[in-house]
């Protein structure tokens, strides 16, 4: 059986991805953002998972406004780099993974989550960036040390989806993963955020303790990330900063109990708050037995209830 | 441009949310920043600037935005912030150079504010006086929520009580 291990949140902040190609992660600014990464390169290079599952947004790169779909789950065999105007990001293309990608399509829509699928598909700095944050910097004609599966989901043009759907989504996606034959272990990203507002004369906006407080609700209380409507993200987190919805897929798609192994916060990148958790899965017992048990003695309990009354009648 | 509907977002100062309506606006402003992906297309349009607007069914508002390079009014009409950027790019701008330029200060003060912790949310989140932090920021409403789910058990509790005899009356017809 497959099974997501990890939760990754990692923000995706172009600029990023600029330093990293042009050579200026030793330069104070850029180290400041690209040191907080280097324990999460080292938990993931232990971590080693079969397959990762990125939840990005696409910047007018793949979809521009001819279409729009809410969630779009990448099926295609590679992904390659889009041109996003300076010409395709030096990064390798990506491979996918295209028999569990349609595995989950095909879960999920069953599960009542119509996601459009997308057989041929480029990506931009909204996942290569995330990648090279935890996967680390990489040769265009080197490789990405696993398959990857995106999906993309509009945060562009209001509305996006809400907070407890992408939740849920993440729900069906666990669910689809756990279906799946072949033991896989599998890392789930959640991109995006944390704060920003990068258009309009209110453009610069940074709300730390909005970032905070979601990062603290994160692992341990996301029930109550889920009911945030989108009004209070765009009043405090920005404009653009309604893209942390997608963090809860990822959220979503984890156990219920987790363990925050690690988190870096820094402001700013370029216009951004850069926030970044890494959420486990605990180890699972075979647990599927122990399960069943309770629920058989309530039946039985209750039985014995009835049976009790019913002598107490006669 | 008057909106055909007002929504709560329309109350966030400083911010045109990019939503139906205006990507139903701005899909000719949206396409023509789309087309300067390719470079032969941006050449095409440097050389005259006007005449290749031509091809985009653009409102003269629209094309006087573009022409102008006035950011926010292009957002205002039905612009995407990650569709206009590719102009910015195309006239050689950085990202934060836009920035700059919507939020009408300089780029080295601009950077200056961001490197500083950025803009404030205080003051900023309302133009009709809404400045109250957002209840999930706070500890307290998760309190109240526990109160009500509290009362909720309770009015349970309550019903259970009163649904007992009613129990009794379902085994009294079953007998």
């Amino acid at each position: 059986m497959a099974r997501i291990v990890a939760g990754v949140g990692p923000s995706h902040v172009p600029a990023i991805g600029a330093a990293l190609d042009l050579g200026k992660t030793e330069e104070p600014y850029w180290k400041r953002v690209f040191s907080g990464f280097e324990k999460s390169q080292a938990w993931m290079r232990e971590c080693k998972p079969d397959v990762a599952i990125v939840v990005y947004n696409d910047h007018a790169s793949a979809f521009s406004v001819e279409m729009i779909p809410t969630f779009a789950l990448g099926c295609a065999a590679e992904f390659p780099p889009a041109d996003e105007g300076w010409g395709p990001r030096p990064v390798p293309v990506a491979k996918g993974h295209p028999a569990l990608a349609s595995h989950i399509a095909q879960s999920c829509i069953l599960d009542e989550f119509d996601l459009t699928i997308c057989n041929k598909m480029e990506i931009d700095h909204g996942m290569t960036v995330p990648m090279n944050l935890l996967f680390g910097k990489i040769e265009k004609d080197g490789q990405w040390p696993c398959p990857v599966i995106p999906l993309a989901v509009n945060v562009v043009m209001y509305p996006p989806p809400t907070g407890h759907r992408c939740f849920m989504l993440g729900r069906a996606i666990k669910k689809a993963v756990e279906s799946y034959p072949e033991d896989l272990r599998v890392v789930i990203f959640g991109t995006g955020g944390l704060s920003h507002q990068i258009s309009g004369p209110r453009a610069g906006l940074i709300n730390s303790e909005w970032d905070k407080h979601f990062l603290d609700n994160l692992s341990g209380n996301p029930q109550k990330l889920v009911k945030i409507p989108h009004i209070d993200y765009m009043r405090e987190a920005g404009a653009e900063g309604i893209e942390m919805v997608m963090w809860l897929i990822m959220r979503g798609a984890l156990d219920d109990k987790v363990d925050e192994v690690y988190r870096f916060y820094t402001v700013p990148a370029s216009n951004t708050a850069v926030g970044h958790i890494i959420l486990e899965n605990k180890a699972r017992k075979t647990a599927a037995k122990p399960k069943a048990k309770p629920k058989a003695a309530i039946k039985h309990k209750r039985a014995a209830a009835r049976a009790k009354v019913d002598r107490v009648r006669a | 441009m008057a909106r055909a509907q007002q929504h709560d977002y329309d109350d966030i100062p400083g911010t045109f949310v990019f939503d139906a309506e205006r990507s139903r606006q701005g899909f000719g402003i949206n396409m023509f920043c789309m087309s300067l992906m390719k470079d032969e297309n941006r050449k095409a349009f440097k050389a005259n600037e006007a005449e290749y607007l031509k091809k985009f069914n653009l409102t003269s508002e629209q094309t006087e935005a573009i022409l102008k390079r006035d950011y926010n009014r292009m957002l205002e009409l039905g612009g995407n912030i990650y569709f206009t950027a590719k102009l910015g790019a195309t006239d050689g701008h950085s990202f934060q150079h836009l920035a700059a330029l919507m939020t009408g200060s300089t780029q080295q003060d601009y950077a200056a504010m961001m490197l500083a912790g950025g803009r404030s949310v205080e003051g900023n989140r309302s133009r009709s006086g809404k400045n109250t932090p957002s209840k999930f920021l706070s500890a307290e409403p998760a309190k109240k929520a526990t109160a009500k789910k509290a009362v909720k058990a309770k009015a349970k509790a309550g019903k259970a009580r009163v649904s007992k005899p009613k129990s009794k009356a379902k085994s009294q017809k079953r007998k």
